[in-house]
């Protein structure tokens, strides 16, 4: 059964706590007793609708301000396939919870209000969007109840967003526009009745014909090492096995590798998932490698083969998120994590800052704080071994600790 | 749509759980899993022990008894940790009691739920653990739903939810100072049905209580609870007997039962496609108050 990985993003009243309770009644995923929790809070706020929205908004601090503050993680399943929703907020101030929340989804879903059309925020969703390389946009119009299930207004919004696309750097290989109405479900499980000019599918049908190939092979093949098992047993003396996880691409059992950083070469000899020999493995999966000959390997060294072996960088231009209080800091050293190897890391220059809403570089400003976007160069103490974000985005990205604060200060895109 | 069955378990859950299971072996000292006896520490030792093979679970056990199990659950522990050659430390609410650190309940609805995070941790501190790692799942309760893979807790065990590292991809920060802990949340991404379609997949034993049995229960607040001497009870609450079995497993003073006749993995599931009820409806500790369980993890809880 496949997982299906989206992120919405929406302003506070465009509907999207209250799209993802529909969604969640609408495939029978509210039980009964969380829907009478969900009766009883409606009634002491004073509402005479059962607000689905509440069933999102998890926090105590988020419920008394009526605002969605971090991400959250929603669940729920269809016969053919398990959805995990990352629910963020849309404000610009978390703007570092929207591209979290983006960094592992396949689907980013758009809302748009009907009545207001395109908005500031809309720009800043789709800049994340297009930032994280997100394959799948949805842009779904909402509140289509509230301009009388207009086909003039929607093409109208299509339009305007086709021109903002038109910009754009980069594009998400499928865009899908979907009218709908959240709080009364059209158009969301079900196709709609109510708005019958649009004969496309509705927003669950269009998520459930989806399809992905993990084993991928315009990607190059990538495996990092977590740690060496080496169990000194009785039985397995000699063993020697490699556990990680494959990045991208796909091995087999016979390939010739080449072990970075030591730039060693050896063929696969098993590739093992607990008492299982598989042949072969893809994008995602955890196994253990073992290679027929006793090679320079250990924890943060990647495996990959010798004909599109990644480059070992040691300086790096990249795009940065920069999601700590305290601001970026030229010339200091940061822990730069790229998958689970780390090194030491200078940041040599902030070369600019893009407005994540024009998706224009801001003139005079060469400061990173809280939420800004940006380019920078870094050097690092040893080479890492990563692809750019854009050939190979499951190799490209990594993340800035601060040594001292041990925060997640960054998340930065290969350039 | 109506929910047909579905006894497929999504693969990437295990690849994911897996890989931060490596990572929280490899970026800690001295991690432990926290096992309670019930289906989702059972299911973190089984990944555990798939993460390192063939090498050894490089985890110890920590239990922390509150003297109020179900004796099935204790029984059970002690076959896993005897089968699997496990090391099992346990550490006892009633000592925190007997120290004064913790102060039992009173009237009906005593639990020793609460002082459990006394308990655990101070045995994080005695045992010197800078990871603990537990088999919560985002899809419980809405504050767990917040909560990070890593979750850095300060020297007193708090949770800061404004306070979270982010975390990007698959990329883990396990970084801490001195005195902090990490909880790590390997399932956290798993609903109660992966759980169960993981424990049919991998044929894994669980205690006898997640299935139909008879046993003496009474009625409270519209909720079957489980007879024992750990409950007070009123004089107009009779026990009888009923077939029931248990959807979580927590203390007896804090979990409900219902009333059913699955007694094998297949109804259990099909009863949960079915459910009315959500899992941790059945859990009384949650249901104190609307932010119940926030407010029992900022303080330390899980």
């Amino acid at each position: 059964m496949e997982v299906l990985r989206i992120t919405t993003s929406g302003s506070v009243d465009d509907g999207k706590s209250t799209l993802i309770g529909r969604l969640l009644y609408d495939t029978h995923s509210i039980p009964q007793d969380k829907m009478e929790a969900l009766h009883a809070a409606s009634k002491r706020k004073g509402l005479d609708f059962t607000d689905l929205s509440l069933l999102t908004d998890g926090l105590v601090a988020e419920r008394e301000q009526g605002i969605t503050i971090d991400v959250a993680h929603i669940y729920f399943s269809t016969p053919s396939r398990k959805y995990i929703i990352a629910d963020t907020p849309g404000h610009i101030e978390y703007t570092r919870n929207m591209v979290t929340g983006a960094s592992n989804a396949q689907v980013s879903l758009i809302l748009i209000d009907a009545r207001k059309g395109i908005v500031e925020q809309t720009y800043r969703h789709f800049f994340i969007a297009s930032l994280l390389r997100i394959p799948y946009l949805v842009v779904c119009v909402n509140k289509m109840d509230l301009v009388e299930y207009s086909e003039a207004r929607f093409n109208q919004i299509v339009e305007d967003f086709q021109e903002l696309i038109a910009n754009a750097t980069f594009k998400a290989p499928s865009i899908k526009f979907i009218p709908i109405s959240s709080l009364y479900g059209e158009n969301l499980a079900t196709r709609s009745e109510k708005i019958n000019w649009y004969s496309g599918e509705s927003l669950l049908e269009y998520l459930e014909q989806i399809t992905f190939d993990h084993a991928d092979s315009s990607h190059p093949a990538r495996f990092k090492v977590q740690s060496v098992i080496r169990p000194k047993t009785d039985a397995y003396h000699d063993f020697r096995g490699f556990a990680g996880k494959v990045v991208s691409g796909h091995f087999n059992v016979g390939d010739e590798i080449i072990s970075l950083p030591s730039q060693q070469k050896s063929r696969i000899k098993t590739i093992e998932q607990f008492e299982t020999q598989l042949t072969t493995a893809e994008a995602r999966q955890s196994v253990v490698i073992t290679l027929e000959d006793e090679i320079d390997t250990s924890r943060g060294s990647m495996l990959s083969k010798p004909e599109n072996a990644p480059a070992l960088l040691k300086e790096i231009a990249a795009q940065v998120c920069w999601m700590d209080q305290t601001k970026l800091v030229p010339g200091k050293t940061y822990l730069l994590q790229h998958g689970v190897n780390r090194v030491k890391a200078k940041v040599q220059q902030i070369q600019h800052v893009i407005d994540v809403t024009s998706n224009k570089i801001v003139e005079d400003k060469k400061e990173l704080g809280l939420n800004d976007i940006g380019k920078i160069s870094l050097k690092t103490a040893s080479p890492i071994f990563a692809d750019s974000y854009d050939a190979n985005p499951a190799n490209g990205a990594f993340i800035l600790i601060d040594e001292m604060s041990n925060s997640t200060v960054a998340v930065g895109f290969v350039d | 749509m109506t929910n047909k069955i579905q006894w497929e378990f999504p693969q990437a859950l295990e690849d994911e759980a897996i890989y931060i299971l490596r990572e929280t072996a490899a970026q800690f000292e001295r991690p432990a899993i926290l096992f309670s006896g019930g289906k989702d520490s059972i299911t973190i030792v089984r990944l555990a022990q798939k993460a390192f093979y063939p090498g050894k679970v490089p985890f110890p056990l920590l239990h922390v008894d509150t003297g109020h199990n179900f004796p099935e659950t204790i029984q059970f522990r002690d076959w896993l940790v005897e089968s699997l050659g496990l090391d099992l430390r346990v550490r006892y609410v009633q000592d925190s009691i007997d120290q004064g650190k913790a102060q039992e309940e009173t009237g009906k609805y005593a639990s020793r739920n609460a002082l459990q995070t006394v308990t655990l941790l101070d045995a994080i501190e005695e045992l010197k653990f800078d990871a603990c790692i537990g088999g919560a799942r985002r899809d419980e309760e809405k504050a767990r739903a917040k909560e990070r893979i890593f979750s850095v807790r300060d020297e007193f065990g708090q949770w800061n939810a404004k306070m979270q590292r982010p975390e990007l991809f698959d990329m883990l920060n396990g970084k801490i100072q001195l005195g902090e802990n990490v909880r790590v949340f390997p399932i956290s991404n798993w609903t109660e049905l992966d759980v169960w379609n993981y424990i049919r997949r991998e044929n894994l034993q669980i205690p006898s209580i997640y299935f139909s049995h008879e046993r003496e229960i009474i009625e409270r607040d519209g909720m079957y609870w489980p007879y024992s001497p750990f409950l007070n009870t009123t004089e107009e609450e009779t026990p009888f007997r009923q077939k029931v079995r248990f959807r979580t497993v927590g203390d007896m003073t804090c979990t409900a039962a219902v009333i059913s006749e699955a007694d094998k993995l297949e109804d259990i599931i099909s009863e949960i496609l079915e459910a009315k009820i959500s899992e941790r409806g059945a859990r009384i500790d949650d249901k104190r108050s609307e932010a119940a369980m926030e407010k029992r993890k900022q303080a330390g809880y899980f």
